[in-house]
């Protein structure tokens, strides 16, 4: 459904998108996982028509990014990083602009947005430049979706929303999943990148890695562990310093600790009593996404 | 009193909406405070009132010991204060955006001095130190931020979504930072949207509805909840169901 072959960007001397290739399959919730300054958004406004090229190529739902520009932005949705509604505009009369722009009807597609646009629906008079945070999302996400299109382009939908409304909109996606529709999906939060069917990894412009969430865990080739104690700040201290390890940095509760092949749970304890550390417990885990992906910004 | 933050009853009505109804907790001396809640929860008009930028309604509050009504301007002397919106001045260069707060709060210029030279070594901007803050990744300008607003030793330091955008790696040295911080006898008070951040605090209070529906340590605040992350008991509490 999306091809993208060899794609490049530059901005002055800054090479916001290099050499950038992926496939996407029609009906996947593919996500771009990757911090501000990667190139999510420059990729995005490439796929969309918005910016051309500066060298590869790349097709949408068959049609060319620069050949078939028109007939490519009546069949994706696009939604900004950036609120991009009119703010004097009521809620309604958001919507039926963008209708009217691709020249279809609220009524005509209105089952595709039922499910989110009920929940506007009491506030429909209010100015979309009102909202709350959460609202103004979900409109824009109800005028990407007006017109029907093949496939949806969500950049950073949740950069800034708090946990429970990113949940909801996570939910939402995977209902127009169900439906068919193939959405491209931007985020610098690594929890979301399981909920995608495939992710890539991008910084600074360039692809770390391609693959399902399990896939992209299981790069991670070296020992880790999770250890935890007392004083969490001599503890950071302490094992960063220790001739074993690789790196140890904070994950929630716990520090994950990886460390050179061979080294044991037994190995870790004896450093740390000898540093007199109280309450401490060290156990061997399974890596995630984010352990895979600071591994590979480090080490490529 | 070793009490960084204390509250009782603080109230901020704004007509007939109650932004921040009634909440009341201390925050000790060197703490990390996570401050978390819902967008549209309360937590910025109550810092607001905290950094003596908003006058309560009712209720009473101090910060490093002043009152919030009638010592605004020795609250804002004390502490320090950095958001993600604003903290620095994108066309001016790194040196002068250390002066320029360094300025405001009246450091002399022996202490800004060495206050600058520490803080370009510490974080490595050396070769950037006269490039236009606007050129530099987010970030560096999230740490440098961050040491800006500790440029006057103040005794609290609000920090407001500091984190957002930024990659992993990055993310976990800020916190290095404030943990560094922290253990110097800076009390932090943080809002994050990253629940494993919430983690990294010693207590976390969490708003809804402009009240304080919880207030305890992380591994307290998940026992209550039977649940095994922050996650977990946020999604409890804000959204008034069970995560699953």
């Amino acid at each position: 459904m999306i091809t993208i072959e060899n794609i490049s960007k530059t901005y002055g001397e800054t090479r916001a998108v290099q050499d950038v290739s992926l496939t996407v399959e029609a009906g996947e919730l593919f996500g771009l996982i990757g911090p501000d300054g990667a190139g999510k958004t420059t990729l995005f406004k490439m796929l969309v028509t918005l910016l051309l090229p500066d060298a590869g190529r790349a097709t949408v739902a068959g049609r060319d990014v620069v050949r078939d520009y028109r007939a490519l932005r009546s069949v994706v949705g696009y939604m900004p990083g950036r609120f991009s509604l009119y703010p004097d505009l009521s809620v309604e009369e958001n919507l039926q602009f963008f209708a009217t722009v691709f020249g279809t009807s609220i009524a005509a597609n209105y089952e595709l947005i039922r499910e989110i646009y009920v929940q506007l629906e009491p506030f429909k008079n209010r100015r979309a430049g009102a909202l709350s945070g959460g609202m103004k999302q979900k409109l824009a996400l109800c005028c990407a979706l007006i017109h029907k299109p093949e496939v949806l382009f969500l950049d950073e939908p949740t950069t800034g929303v708090d946990a429970v409304s990113r949940k909801e909109f996570w939910e939402m996606l995977g209902s127009l999943k169900k439906r068919g529709l193939t959405i491209m999906v931007s985020t610098p939060y690594m929890d979301e990148a399981s909920l995608c069917d495939r992710i890539a990894l991008m910084q600074t412009g360039k692809i770390l890695a391609i693959n399902t969430p399990s896939g992209v865990e299981r790069l991670f080739d070296k020992p880790l562990f999770a250890v935890k104690a007392n004083d969490t700040y001599h503890l950071i201290q302490d094992l960063r310093k220790a001739p074993f390890t690789i790196t140890c940095y904070a994950f929630g509760e716990f520090l994950h600790l990886t460390t050179q092949d061979g080294i044991s749970e037994n190995d870790i304890e004896s450093y740390l009593a000898e540093r007199q550390h109280q309450a401490v417990e060290i156990r061997r885990i399974e890596a995630g996404i984010e352990d895979s992906f600071m591994n590979l910004m480090q080490h490529g | 009193m070793d009490k960084a933050v204390t509250t009782n009853k603080l109230t901020k009505k704004f007509g007939d909406f109650v932004a921040t109804n009634e909440i009341t907790f201390e925050v000790a001396q060197g703490e990390i405070f996570g401050f978390l809640g819902a967008n549209g929860a309360g937590k910025t008009t109550a810092m607001r009132m905290l950094c003596g930028l908003l006058k309560p309604t009712s209720g009473e509050a101090t910060v490093a010991g002043y009152n919030v009504y009638t010592q605004s301007e020795q609250i804002k002397q004390r502490i320090g204060y950095m958001s993600q919106r604003f903290s620095l001045y994108e066309d001016l260069t790194v040196r002068e955006n250390i002066r320029f707060y360094g300025g405001i709060y009246g450091l002399s210029r022996a202490d800004l001095k060495t206050k600058s030279a520490n803080i370009i070594q510490e974080l490595g901007l050396g070769s950037v130190a006269d490039t236009l803050v606007e050129s530099l990744p987010l970030g560096w300008k999230q740490r440098l931020a961050f040491s800006v607003a500790l440029i006057h030793d103040p005794k609290v330091v609000f920090l407001d979504e500091p984190t957002g955008g930024v990659d992993p790696i990055t993310r976990r040295q800020f916190w290095d930072k404030i943990y560094e911080a922290a253990h110097n006898g800076t009390t932090i008070f943080v809002t994050t949207h990253y629940m494993d951040e919430a983690e990294y605090c010693h207590r976390v209070s969490i708003m809804v509805d402009g009240r304080i529906k919880a207030l305890d340590t992380p591994a307290e605040l998940k026992r209550a909840y039977g649940v095994n992350s922050m996650d977990g008991v946020f999604q409890i509490l804000a959204r008034g169901k069970s995560a699953l």
